[in-house]
């Protein structure tokens, strides 16, 4: 079929979607470009160089930043593991726990940190951690995350055991297998997509944190966005470039993993 | 929504059923600790009475709201005039969400049917492409659509250097800086659910309509367009109700002039006002407004659910 005679097609709209992924990606693709120019200046270009990624390691900043780095980095992968245990018990329950009451109030539990603003989130956890006297830090920063994160770890992990008929459990079963062990041996291993998928998703999440990190961490720690801001704050500059690209790079990285752990149907 | 996500699941089993409770109490007490009992107590430091410099005296009082709305003199004891200033932000923060809400459908709904229309094969790749950059750090996006909007920066560059304006655009620190970031940051959600619902949709209406002599355009608007309503709606509410409440965006790229809803909060507890019971009731009233959006677009998706 020609373009003219499909009723399917529009003139346009193909421009209008290469458009559409132009404006999402030419800022990102900008920023990279520019992390690996040589000049001090932001404005002119002097050629190749991975002087702001060194820069980033060894300059001045590379203390603070190191820091920032390891509690990021140690938050998100104790926020995630965290959630992914939780939230998999709850998909258990809400997916093979039969119908009862508390079910779709428990669902409506689960999502709640997608449904409230997240600056509304912030202002209450920071509210709330004040008025019990807790000492804001690590220890705030790390619950926070723990609890947004649970949505989108939970979400893949719904979809996944959804998609797992339970004739392998029950098979297991009839061989004389026990819940426990059906459990471990057989659902656990088949959803194993959409636990790698749930995880890697609330660890991009907590990794990302900014507004919510911001209101509950005390004076004296950072994460690597609020060090990135604070920096931005005082002006852009190129290693915050180069930090700005490694992290982008870690986050394609990470979400096209989620994405094949997702597709890959190993039921069969 | 909620409730089609947990009815919706193909398989229904009881394997575990006795332990089911068991299984929840993780969740209820991490989710029921620090998000809900949280937003309760917030709802209650909206009724107190500020402390100096941050924190609370636990004296209950309407001040926080009645500051919102009312001007009441230097010292507090003059006829209450309705003062604008708070109310002013709030409603910059619609008109600026609701822009980037418009934009981000005049470019997400043709790219969204675009991809809808590819063959089945490569869809999955587009809507990648799609979510891609909704992954990367909201921070550095933002970050990034400063440096590219700069006056100085390589899009001013690029059109001074083709010809196409005389001297760099200034858009950072003015509305359209902000709409822009708003946009940019929440596009991939105007997308998807539109994608998901032109997916659905049966083209034999289409050609039944072309047999009839409708014009392309015609059926768009006539037949498309009402069949993929739900998706739409879907979608603007993705956009607009995150960009309500977005903080990162009117920060970076709109300056000082451009308050919206989520500085004006941050100010109470981070920045110079330290009015915790003013910001408390300013949250509540973003989370009010939220909330009736939330209500309206269930109440419209089971309507249509109910239609089909």
């Amino acid at each position: 079929m020609s373009a003219k005679t499909d009723v399917r097609t529009y003139a346009g709209f193909r421009a209008m979607t290469i458009l559409c992924l132009i404006i999402l990606y030419a800022p990102l693709v900008v920023v990279t470009i520019y992390s690996f120019n040589a000049s001090r200046s932001l404005t002119v270009w002097e050629g190749l160089s991975l002087r702001w990624y060194v820069d980033v390691f060894v300059g001045p900043e590379s203390a603070k930043f190191q820091q920032a780095a390891i509690n990021s980095f140690s938050i998100a992968i104790i926020a995630a593991t965290v959630a992914t245990a939780v939230v998999t018990a709850a998909a258990t329950a809400i997916v093979r726990g039969g119908k009862f009451r508390l079910r779709t109030p428990s669902f409506g539990l689960i999502t709640l940190p997608i449904m409230v603003p997240e600056i509304v989130l912030a202002v209450s956890t920071l509210i709330f951690f004040n008025s019990i006297g807790f000492t804001r830090g690590y220890m705030t920063i790390l619950v926070a995350h723990i609890a947004f994160c649970i949505p989108f770890a939970y979400l893949p992990i719904q979809a996944r055991m959804q998609g797992i008929e339970d004739t392998y459990e029950h098979a297991a079963m009839d061989l004389y297998a026990t819940k426990a062990q059906a459990f471990r041996r057989v659902l656990l291993p088949l959803m194993m997509p959409g636990i790698i998928s749930g995880f890697l998703l609330a660890f991009i999440v907590s990794l990302d944190d900014f507004i919510i990190t911001n209101f509950v961490k005390g004076a004296g720690i950072e994460t690597l966005p609020t060090a990135i801001f604070g920096s931005v704050k005082q002006g852009l500059k190129p290693n915050i470039m180069a930090i700005s690209t490694m992290l982008l790079g870690l986050s394609v990285v990470m979400v096209t993993i989620s994405y094949f752990a997702s597709k890959w149907d190993n039921t069969k | 929504m909620a409730g089609g996500a947990v009815s919706g699941g193909s398989v229904a089993s009881d394997t575990y059923k006795q332990v089911r409770h068991w299984l929840l109490m993780p969740s209820w007490l991490v989710l029921g600790l620090f998000v809900f009992a949280p937003v309760c107590v917030m709802v209650i430091y909206s009724f107190l009475t500020k402390e100096f410099r941050g924190g609370v005296i636990w004296e209950p009082t309407l001040a926080a709201y009645d500051q919102f709305f009312f001007d009441r003199g230097l010292f507090g004891d003059s006829d209450p005039v309705l003062q604008w200033t708070y109310i002013e932000i709030f409603w910059r923060s619609i008109w600026q969400a609701g822009l980037a809400t418009f934009l981000s459908l005049v470019i997400g709904f043709p790219t969204a049917y675009f991809i809808a229309t590819r063959p089945e094969k490569t869809r999955a790749l587009w809507v990648f492409l799609v979510t891609i950059p909704y992954w990367v750090n909201l921070l550095i996006r933002t970050v990034s659509m400063k440096f590219l909007l700069r006056d100085e920066g390589p899009m001013n560059d690029a059109l001074l250097s083709i010809g196409l304006i005389g001297e760099p655009l200034q858009i950072v620190n003015t509305n359209l800086a902000v709409q822009l970031g708003l946009f940019y940051s929440y596009l991939p959600f105007m997308v998807l659910p539109i994608y998901a619902s032109v997916e659905r949709y049966n083209f034999a209406m289409s050609e039944a309509a072309a047999d009839l002599y409708a014009t392309k355009w015609t059926t768009l608007r006539r037949i498309v367009l009402p069949a993929v309503k739900p998706g739409v709606i879907a979608g603007c509410v993705l956009v607009f109700v995150p960009s309500l409440g977005a903080f990162l965006a009117p920060d970076l790229l709109g300056g000082a002039k451009n308050f919206m809803i989520g500085s004006l909060i941050e100010d109470q507890f981070k920045g110079n006002a330290g009015n915790w019971p003013f910001g408390a009731a300013a949250s509540m009233i973003l989370l009010s407004m939220v909330l009736v959006v939330l209500i309206l677009f269930a109440r419209q998706q089971r309507r249509a659910e109910a239609a089909t």
